[in-house]
């Protein structure tokens, strides 16, 4: 017999966990007790969000399911957004809190909440644990249920009693089976030859490739795909990465802040491949005339994204790989597409994305200066707002897994700590997180746990002194009334070297390239605070309510 | 805008019943109706539960209960031929005399059962579809309805065929 805690801290290495993201507290005691002569590592964060956000990033960098721990009440409450950010991600966390004993449930006990009531509509799925018998059953399912199918947050919650009470090892099965869940991975045959015919006689054909390729791990036959046939691929903001930023067929991101060739071409093409995306409204701009001439395939595991949002020819449930290794099966090299590619290849020479070059200081620049520096051999991880946009439209990536941002939610205070659970994946590469000056206020308090585990996260503050997204929609749709958006300026420098942490200010362009290279050459973390053009918009951009094709800030319509 | 019956197969676990309604209510809908019982199956319930809404947003729900993992089936009844049922207690105002022997009366009529007789009411039973509950609600109004009960909506399909699995 052993107490739960026992079980549990044993469970996780069972389930393939090195390291998990905590914070400690009354009623997760027991728990800490057992890690302390446990092998697993644990890094202790300054604030529970950044320890899900951490672990998050971990699992988006690794593929692998990602731990987070904390106490009841309070700390578990803390969790909330970092596990709502990874639900709408489709990201697997397994996060682990503590509870009040069975006997004080429902008592309004001290440092009570029911997190299994406050987080069902933001899980994939969550457990209260009765009885530690049944703790390992629990773990081996909410690993499962995290990484199988599509991917997303799974929580279990234990209270004090159960684990410090007494069990038996119990076996576990080889394989979980549950009733109730039973991902489609195979796509049906005979949508799939529809699919095949489709692409065979389509004159202007576009794959829209999303966040589903890379939970998929299916980039390879992505690329195979797209060249073999000759398709463009437009992605969006989750799918970046999946095929190479410089591959010919590559239109960069669509929608609200993508490329004009990219939405051009969602506009006027007559084939629409949706390959792991989900008809987001940042996407589509408005719906109805989202990919007006299209025959849309859309390729997605989760029967209920299909046709939520946009009539679907030709549906197929099933898992980006898979699918997509049938359909190359049934598809030979093709050169029909031609004149459409040289349209597409007019639009790109036309329509570039554009940096200044005005002697300022443009955190376009500084974007692709970083992106020539590491060569697509780094994980680049972005706060929201313009830092993100930014990254988007001007990094190179090459690989994927290497971008990692929050999309869905777009939590502000997601990068820095998501960047510290990405390096604990690859700590092979750099580690960077390009942040705004809001959003890195956010979770700030991390500086202290960078420093501490010497986490060589390089922090690329893109400082415009405001909350410079909403301040691009005051600007350009509330008359420049720039109410409650400016910033105060702060010296990210000196609150750097207080937590120990290596700082450089950089305010202009002649001292970008230095400020990186010396990040790089730094074996620890590095704050840089980069004074950027105070009231630089992100462009192009569709308005709210438009078609994706009617942008501004663009270029002329050729 | 149309009544939908949904039927839905659950593993028989705490909280699975916030699960179901949660997908509901963050959807603006409003539930009708709602059974929950146990089934045929051990370990699980089956719960019926009737909404109004257009066909895509009933759709859009099915497919997100199918996600649950405690859900088993999901299928919506009002698609085929089946049989509906809700039961009722009602205690009306009975004082002994004329409006006791009448309201004696309006139940056999309704193949309502008289369930409790005290001095100055009585309580009827009654099983059917939900518009004869109401014809029978609306009679009884006259002597006074001092408290009706009535169970949500249950539904099975007609004939050989079972609720069809989609899971
Ligand atoms: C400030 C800001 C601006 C933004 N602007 C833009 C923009 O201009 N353009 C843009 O694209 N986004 C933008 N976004 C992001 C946007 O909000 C959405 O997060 C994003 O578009 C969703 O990407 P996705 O469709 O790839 O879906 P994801 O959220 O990545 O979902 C993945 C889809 O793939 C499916 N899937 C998962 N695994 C598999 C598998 N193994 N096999 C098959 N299918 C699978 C899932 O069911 C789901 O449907 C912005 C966000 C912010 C915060
Ligand atoms: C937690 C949270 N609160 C509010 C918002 C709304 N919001 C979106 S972008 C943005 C401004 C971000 O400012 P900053 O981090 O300085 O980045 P910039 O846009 O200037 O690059 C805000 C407030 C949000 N996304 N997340």
């Amino acid at each position: 017999m052993k107490p739960g805690a026992k079980i549990l801290v044993e469970s996780l290495p069972r389930e393939g966990t090195e390291i998990i993201f905590g914070y400690p507290g009354g009623v997760v005691l027991p728990i800490y007790d057992e890690l302390y002569d446990s092998s697993l590592r644990h890094i202790l964060v300054r604030h529970e969000q950044a320890a899900a956000h951490a672990a998050d990033g971990y699992a988006r960098a690794s593929g692998r399911v990602g731990v987070c721990l904390a106490t009841s009440g309070p700390g578990a409450c803390n969790l909330v957004t970092g596990i709502a950010t990874a639900y709408m991600d489709s990201a697997p966390i397994v996060a682990i809190t503590g509870q009040v004993p069975t006997n004080l449930l429902g008592n309004d006990a001290f440092q009570e909440s029911d997190i299994t009531g406050i987080t069902m509509p933001i899980t994939k799925h969550n457990y209260l644990v009765k009885s530690a018998a049944d703790i390992s059953r629990v773990v081996q399912e909410a690993f499962y249920i995290a990484g199988t199918g599509r991917k997303g947050p799974v929580l279990i919650d234990i209270p004090k009693d159960v684990s410090t009470g007494l069990a038996e090892d119990t076996p576990l099965p080889e394989k979980v089976t549950l009733r109730g869940y039973n991902p489609t991975y195979k796509g049906h045959k005979r949508q799939i030859d529809k699919a095949v015919e489709l692409i065979v006689h389509a004159e202007r054909p576009l794959i829209y490739a999303g966040g589903g390729v890379i939970a998929s791990n299916a980039s390879a036959e992505l690329v195979s795909l797209a060249t073999l046939v000759g398709i463009p691929v437009t992605t969006t903001l989750m799918g970046i990465g999946c095929i190479p930023c410089d591959h010919p067929l590559n239109l960069g991101m669509l929608g609200m802040h993508g490329t004009e060739y990219a939405n051009f071409a969602v506009m006027e093409s007559d084939l629409l491949i949706a390959i792991g995306a989900r008809f987001d409204d940042r996407v589509t701009g408005k719906i109805d005339t989202f990919a007006p001439h299209a025959k849309i395939v859309h390729i997605d595991i989760d029967p209920a994204e299909i046709g939520k949002n946009k009539r679907i020819d030709v549906p197929i449930v099933g898992d980006v790989k898979a699918v997509l290794q049938d359909m190359l099966s049934g598809l030979k090299k093709n050169n029909a597409y031609e004149p459409w590619l040289k349209k597409i290849k007019h639009w790109k020479q036309h329509h570039p994305l554009r940096v200044k070059d005005d002697g300022r200081l443009h955190p376009q620049y500084i974007v692709r200066a970083l992106s020539e520096l590491v060569k697509g051999e780094a994980v680049i991880v972005s706060e929201v707002g313009q830092n993100q946009m930014w990254t988007a439209q001007h990094f190179c990536f090459h690989h994927p897994r290497t971008w990692i941002t929050s999309g869905g939610l777009g939590t502000m205070g997601y990068g820095f700590p998501a960047a510290m659970g990405a390096h604990f994946a690859r700590p092979d590469v750099p580690v960077f997180d390009i942040a705004g000056d809001g959003s890195i206020q956010m979770n700030i308090q991390e500086m202290s746990t960078v420093a501490a585990n010497k986490i060589p996260v390089k922090v690329a503050i893109l400082n415009n002194m405001y909350l410079g997204m909403v301040r691009q929609w005051q600007e350009l749709f509330f008359d420049r009334r720039y109410s409650f958006t400016e910033l105060p300026p702060v010296d990210f420098v000196k609150i750097a070297n207080a937590y120990g942490i290596d700082g450089m200010r950089v305010d202009s362009p002649d001292d970008v390239v230095p400020a990186l290279k010396a990040s790089l050459d730094c074996n620890g973390p590095v704050v840089m605070d980069f004074r950027i053009e105070r009231e630089e918009n992100v462009f192009p951009m569709v308005p709210a309510g438009a078609a994706i094709n009617e942008m501004i800030g663009g270029h002329p319509r050729s | 805008m149309k009544p939908h019956t949904l039927s839905v197969l659950v593993e028989n676990r705490p909280g699975v019943l916030s699960r179901v309604t949660g997908l509901f209510s963050r959807r603006g809908f409003n539930i009708e109706s709602l059974a929950v019982g146990t089934c045929e199956e051990p370990g699980m319930s089956r719960i019926t539960i009737v909404v109004i809404g257009d066909d895509a947003k009933v759709e859009q729900v099915m497919t997100q209960l199918h996600k649950l993992i405690d859900v088993i089936k999901v299928s919506d009844l009002s698609e085929n031929e089946r049989v509906e049922r809700e039961l009722a207690l009602i205690k009306v105002n009975a004082e002994p005399g004329t409006s006791r022997a009448e309201i004696l009366q309006i139940a056999s009529i309704f193949r309502a059962l008289i369930v409790d007789v005290g001095s100055k009411s009585v309580i009827l039973e009654v099983t059917g579809d939900t518009e004869k509950i109401d014809a029978l609600e609306k009679l009884l109004r006259q002597y006074g309805v001092k408290e009706l009960v009535r169970t949500g909506k249950i539904g099975i399909l007609r004939g050989s065929k079972s609720v069809p699995g989609s899971k």
